[in-house]
């Protein structure tokens, strides 16, 4: 860990929407690299971007469609760069191949979507939480990574800086998934001193050239390899196929097996370190309300209103949907009488929790098709007949 | 006693350790990359600045075997990769190099846009008119009356000229040969790794195993006597000249050659002049190798 770089860290308190508190995040973390290709409601972080980076020495390319703007960040990671790139919707969907190359070739990355509401063209620029399973399984084979909810323009910031240190700690694509309220909606953000910013550098190998590095060998006791970049004498190779230890490419069982189940094993083994979320009331809480981003701020009204009508309800939010807090939430299931999920899609993230729950508790989603929020009294009328 | 066997001048370009390839018997690929390591070998670069960069396909096969930074990215996205890799270190002297259908087809859209902006990379196409690793279906850049797996009673649409639409999208060096012409494929490649900006060299190029069997074209050998007979070099062309129809004459030759501003120099010459001492440059990481 080092201290974000006050050239570019705009220390302060700023009116910020969720989408720009995004960039700043970003230009704190070090990050000197961004990609893209229009699409609300994501566009005003690149927008920013490309105002801000050649002001702090950063470089903005826009690519002409997203399959290119999702590569060319990894390509300039492995030139030695921070890199991200922003979409929604449509142009997170032409990103899951990508998302899928990121994780075997294990570039450290950051992809920022804010929601809207689909499937396809769907409701543009409207809000919705649809994406939350692509975001999981959307490319395609075994992997894991990395997704954060930000749910107001202060934590879009934070957890922008969060996103690029856990990308650098476990050589993953990290997603902040934002949705198009949190996006959109401008509130005060407050950027602290650069030297009050942790920074995660990428971790380049001490091995010179010769002794032996490989690029994809867990080492040092940590499941996650270092790094080095192009141009500095290694002669690695960086392949999307199954590869050895060295990055050649090895198309055989055992090698695919060994590869995937590190891939795996080093978000898994590690949730402890990744997860977070917050909680509030659960205490002495028999109905538990699991939310994230838009929506939780919106239960935060229902919750109250349970609470003044005498049921005992907590809330549990989810700032890291993936890897999802299954232990948090299994413990729970054993004090609990029913958890309520409301989200903006049909119930994705419900069906994580009824998975965690195991049929230990009762789960009651709250579904929404999105294009607006919930209504507070929705949740709430689940939260009562939760208990009923 | 035998003589000792001389060590073959290209061996140390390679991986030696990954041989031998996976390419076929008589496949001209191997052909275009013995004559890029001349052209590396005769380039006086530190090769460790050297990145090389392919998409998915035979051809896509070759960053694997060069001993370089190398990587293999995804079907048609070589080119915006590099673009990223190339922004981002500068230092770097990055090239791509794929095949016909990666490039032209799924890559279509990324090889317009880059030669408009002009990327400062070497783009290799190897053309063989024909996916070669899903099996010899038509690409782009098949032949009318050419038979593949796709188009069984002979391909019909039009054939792309791909210098042509490099050219007209302003690549700033555009060359064609072919696996036949090794000298000057050497020499060229040699000319567009020393120039900056948008370089595209394409290389027509035999497969054996799917386009010649298909088209009853006899083998690897019979194509070069081919290319030998019906090449006429004419550097300079126009390209709109250059249209190439089935088994007849092929125009090869260095066609453009003209100098433009890479994106970058663009970017930053914009900048500096809107900004002026506001204007903050990149900085390259590659200056600072990681032992130093
Ligand atoms: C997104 C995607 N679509 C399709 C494929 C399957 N695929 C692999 S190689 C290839 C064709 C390669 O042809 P070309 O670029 O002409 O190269 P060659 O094999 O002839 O050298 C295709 C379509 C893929 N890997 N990824
Ligand atoms: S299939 Fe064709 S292009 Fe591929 S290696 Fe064989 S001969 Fe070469």
């Amino acid at each position: 860990m080092s201290n974000a770089n006050p050239s570019g860290t705009l220390t302060g308190s700023h009116y910020l929407d969720g989408d720009h508190a995004c960039s700043e995040g970003a230009i704190a973390a070090g990050c000197r690299f961004a990609s893209g290709y229009p699409i609300t409601p994501s566009t005003e972080v690149v927008e920013r971007l490309s105002a801000r980076f050649p002001r702090v020495g950063g470089r903005f390319i826009q690519l002409e469609d997203e399959l290119g703007a999702s590569i060319a960040l990894l390509g300039a990671v492995w030139g030695g760069a921070k890199a991200c790139t922003v979409t929604s919707g449509p142009g997170f969907s032409l990103m899951m191949e990508h998302i899928g190359y990121a994780a075997i070739t294990e570039t450290p990355c950051v992809y920022i979507n804010v929601q809207r509401a689909g499937p396809s063209t769907g409701l543009p620029t409207q809000p919705a939480q649809g994406d939350m399973m692509q975001a999981r399984f959307g490319s395609h084979g075994d992997y894991r990574l990395i997704a954060l909810c930000p749910n107001s323009p202060q934590e879009c910031f934070d957890l922008t800086v969060e996103a690029f240190n856990l990308a650098e700690e476990f050589r993953v694509p990290v997603l902040v998934m934002l949705d198009e309220v949190v996006g959109h909606m401008t509130e005060k953000v407050v950027i602290p001193p650069a030297e009050q910013i942790k920074v995660s550098e990428r971790r380049y190998t001490k091995k010179k050239p010769g002794e032996g590095f490989k690029l994809f060998e867990a080492s040092n006791g940590s499941m996650v390899p270092e790094m080095v970049k192009a141009g500095d004498g290694y002669r690695i190779h960086v392949t999307g196929l199954t590869h050895d230890e060295r990055g050649y490419p090895a198309m055989n069982v055992p090698t695919h097996e060994k590869m995937q189940l590190r891939l795996q094993d080093k978000i898994v083994e590690n949730a402890d370190r990744i997860v977070r979320w917050e909680e509030k009331d659960l205490a002495d809480a028999e109905v538990v309300v699991v939310s994230f981003g838009i929506t939780s701020r919106v239960a935060e009204r229902a919750i109250k209103a349970a609470r003044e009508q005498g049921v005992k309800v907590g809330s549990f939010r989810l700032i890291t949907a993936w890897p999802f807090p299954e232990k948090q939430i299994a413990e729970l299931s054993k004090k609990v009488k029913a958890f309520v999920v409301p989200e903006l899609n049909l119930g994705q993230m419900a069906l994580e929790v009824e998975r965690v729950v195991a049929g230990r508790t009762k789960v009651v989603p709250v579904p929404h098709v999105g294009g607006t929020v919930h209504n507070p009294e929705t949740i709430l009328n689940k939260i009562l007949e939760s208990v009923r | 006693m035998s003589e000792p066997v001389k060590p073959n001048p290209t061996s140390k370009y390679l991986r030696t350790e990954r041989l031998p390839s996976i390419w076929c018997p008589g496949c001209g690929i191997g052909t275009t990359v013995n004559c890029f390591t001349r052209a590396l070998d005769g380039s006086g670069f530190d090769l460790d600045k050297v990145a090389i960069v392919s998409g998915i396909g035979c051809t896509g096969r070759v960053a694997g075997y060069l001993n370089l930074d190398s990587f293999h990215t995804t079907h048609g996205r070589a080119i915006p990769f590099a673009t990223g890799l190339q922004m981002a270190n500068p230092d770097l002297k990055v090239v791509v190099y794929s095949g016909d259908g990666d490039l032209s087809a799924i890559g279509g859209n990324h090889l317009i846009h880059a030669a408009r902006r002009n990327v400062d990379m070497l783009v290799v196409c190897v053309n063989n008119f024909t996916y070669g690793m899903t099996g010899g279906q038509v690409t782009p850049t098949t032949f009318q009356t050419a038979v593949a797996s796709t188009t069984p009673y002979g391909a019909y649409e039009e054939t792309f000229n791909l210098p042509r639409l490099v050219d007209s999208c302003g690549g700033v060096y555009v060359a064609r040969w072919t696996s036949y012409h090794v000298k000057q494929l050497a020499k060229s490649m040699g000319e567009a790794l020393n120039k900056k900006g948008f370089r595209f060299i394409e290389i027509l190029s035999p497969c054996p195993t799917l386009y010649l069997r298909r088209n009853k074209l006899g083998e690897g050998l019979d194509e070069m006597k081919f290319y030998k007979e019906k090449s006429v070099i004419k550097n300079g062309a126009s390209t709109t000249e250059t249209d190439l129809d089935y088994r007849k004459e092929i125009v090869v030759g260095t066609f453009v050659n003209r100098e433009r501003p890479t994106n970058v120099e663009a970017m930053e010459a914009r900048m500096s002049e809107v900004l002026g001492a506001k204007y903050v440059p990149y900085e390259s990481p590659g200056k600072k190798p990681a032992w130093a």
